[in-house]
């Protein structure tokens, strides 16, 4: 049977450019057949989970199930009755089955764990999510069939972006008209042909040319201090470009995808690069996943230690929900000291960040600020986040421990 | 005292800075406001006008200039 990595070769592309087009005519005339948005689901869900890949199909249904009753009985319950307690159980029994994901390699000697599948920490996020947004009375009205159209909304599924519930839900019960809609679909042609560029062509060049030639070359010149060597640094930049370009280009396909279908799925990558600082530079990498962690960890945290006046300061209270939020984005990626390592060097870059944009505000007549300064902000923040980079390649590992 | 004046009040703190002159200009963008003055406004909020905003109701775009959040604070007393 067939099966594909998502926008992995042309024959998923021609399949999809097939799929999409009966669709296409369909919302050019202000029509959204559900029944068909359902069936081409199912059909790449099955291409992603089917075939060798089975046991994950099957594991991806049962989480599924496992949410549907979370996040239904939880928006049930909330009608009634608003208890803390009863909600951060419902959040723990949510993110149990990701966390057992995450803890089994670390423990079984790197053994995936079996109720793995590709997608599910996004699935996960968009669970709790739904979750947190019922608690706050945001969200009142909870539909089990949009739920699951959000959840395995096939374009998004195993990577993201992450969208939000009541953002998704307000496309999905619409049709845009027919001249914002012909913008959809060159803006989503567009995203995909830049997809190309960057997955096809930039990242495969530094990730399947480059980085294992460097790689090769930093395990032959260990030796010097801390085993680094000019190899190192040069897999360093190659392993930042691999990501950025394999992971953009993933997203640009993704976001494409969805606005041809018109849902206006959130972008995930703003120009990173010019980022003059580390806070900055969240607002521009990964963007779904940074604004999921503010606003569901770091707000809700800060609102949480502010109100019971935890920290006498404002900007204890700022430093340590850096450190934990970051660290939690640690040990998401997974449960390796490089990861954990990655997550904590962040949180730190967040609070000497802080504390300089601090100092700056209060000096700002002897602070200079000129085009040589953001020039050389820039650089530091790329280089620094390059730095990281290096740290979550694993790249350390393998030089230090094997 | 009115919402305006008492909304203007907390900016002023929470920024350091008069904001009464720019009151279209994007406080995220200058740096005015982050996170972490979101929360505290919201908090704020609480406490001098008795008006609860949850997180997740904190949609950063439409909280962006002083007028927005006045108006905001206007459309949820």
């Amino acid at each position: 049977m067939l099966s594909f990595e998502p926008y992995g070769n042309p024959t998923y592309f021609a399949l999809l450019g097939v799929a999409l087009l009966p669709l296409m005519i369909g919302l050019l005339y202000g029509k959204r057949s559900r029944l068909y948005e359902t069936l081409i689901s199912i059909f790449f869900l099955v291409l992603t989970f089917g075939g060798p890949k089975w046991t994950q199909g099957v594991a991806l249904i049962i989480y599924i199930l496992y949410e549907v009753a979370l996040t239904w009985g939880y928006a049930v319950y909330r009608k009634h009755q608003n208890s803390g307690p009863i909600f951060y159980l419902m959040v723990i029994l949510a993110i149990i089955p990701l966390t057992i994901v995450k803890v089994t390699p670390a423990v079984e000697n790197g053994q995936a764990s079996l109720i793995g599948f590709l997608g599910v920490s996004y699935l996960t996020f968009r669970a709790v999510q739904t979750m947190m947004e019922t608690r706050d009375g945001t969200l009142k009205d909870y539909q089990v069939m949009t739920f699951l159209q959000f959840m395995l909304f096939f374009p998004t599924i195993s990577s993201g972006p992450i969208d939000r519930y009541r953002r998704f839900e307000a496309d999905y019960r619409s049709v845009p008209d027919r001249e914002k809609y012909l913008g959809m679909i060159q803006k989503g042609i567009r995203y995909i042909f830049v997809g190309f560029l960057y997955k096809f062509i930039l990242a495969y060049y530094f990730g399947t040319m480059l980085m294992p030639k460097l790689q090769v070359m930093a395990m032959h010149s260990r030796g010097g201090f801390m085993d680094l060597s000019w190899p190192v640094l040069g897999y360093m930049y190659a392993y930042s470009a691999d990501l950025f370009f394999d992971f953009a280009g993933y997203s640009l396909f993704a976001v494409g995808t969805s606005y041809i279908m018109g849902i206006a799925t959130p972008m995930n990558f703003n120009q990173p690069w010019r980022s003059p600082n580390i806070k900055d530079f969240w607002n521009r990498w990964h963007i779904t996943l940074s604004f999921w962690f503010r606003d569901f960890i770091y707000m809700r945290l800060v609102f949480w230690f502010m109100k019971h006046k935890v920290f006498k300061k404002p900007t204890t209270t700022a430093n340590v929900t850096y450190i934990i939020n970051m660290l939690v984005m640690g040990f998401w990626h997974g449960v390796t000291w490089y990861y954990i390592t990655y997550g904590l060097f962040h949180g730190c870059a967040l609070v000497i960040n802080d504390t300089w944009l601090r100092y700056k505000k209060k000096h700002r007549a002897s602070v200079p600020h000129n085009g040589f300064t953001q020039v050389f902000a820039i650089f530091l923040t790329a280089n620094m986040v390059c730095f990281s980079f290096l740290i979550f390649s694993g790249m350390l590992d393998k030089l230090w421990f094997h | 005292m009115d919402i305006k004046e008492t909304v203007l009040g907390i900016l002023n703190d929470l920024t350091g800075n008069d904001v009464s002159g720019a009151m279209d200009d994007n406080l995220f963008d200058s740096g005015l406001m982050d996170s972490m003055g979101s929360v505290q406004l919201l908090l704020q909020l609480q406490g001098d006008l008795g008006i609860n905003v949850p997180v997740s109701e904190f949609e950063r775009s439409e909280w962006d200039t002083p007028n927005k959040i006045i108006a905001k604070v206007e459309s949820l007393a």
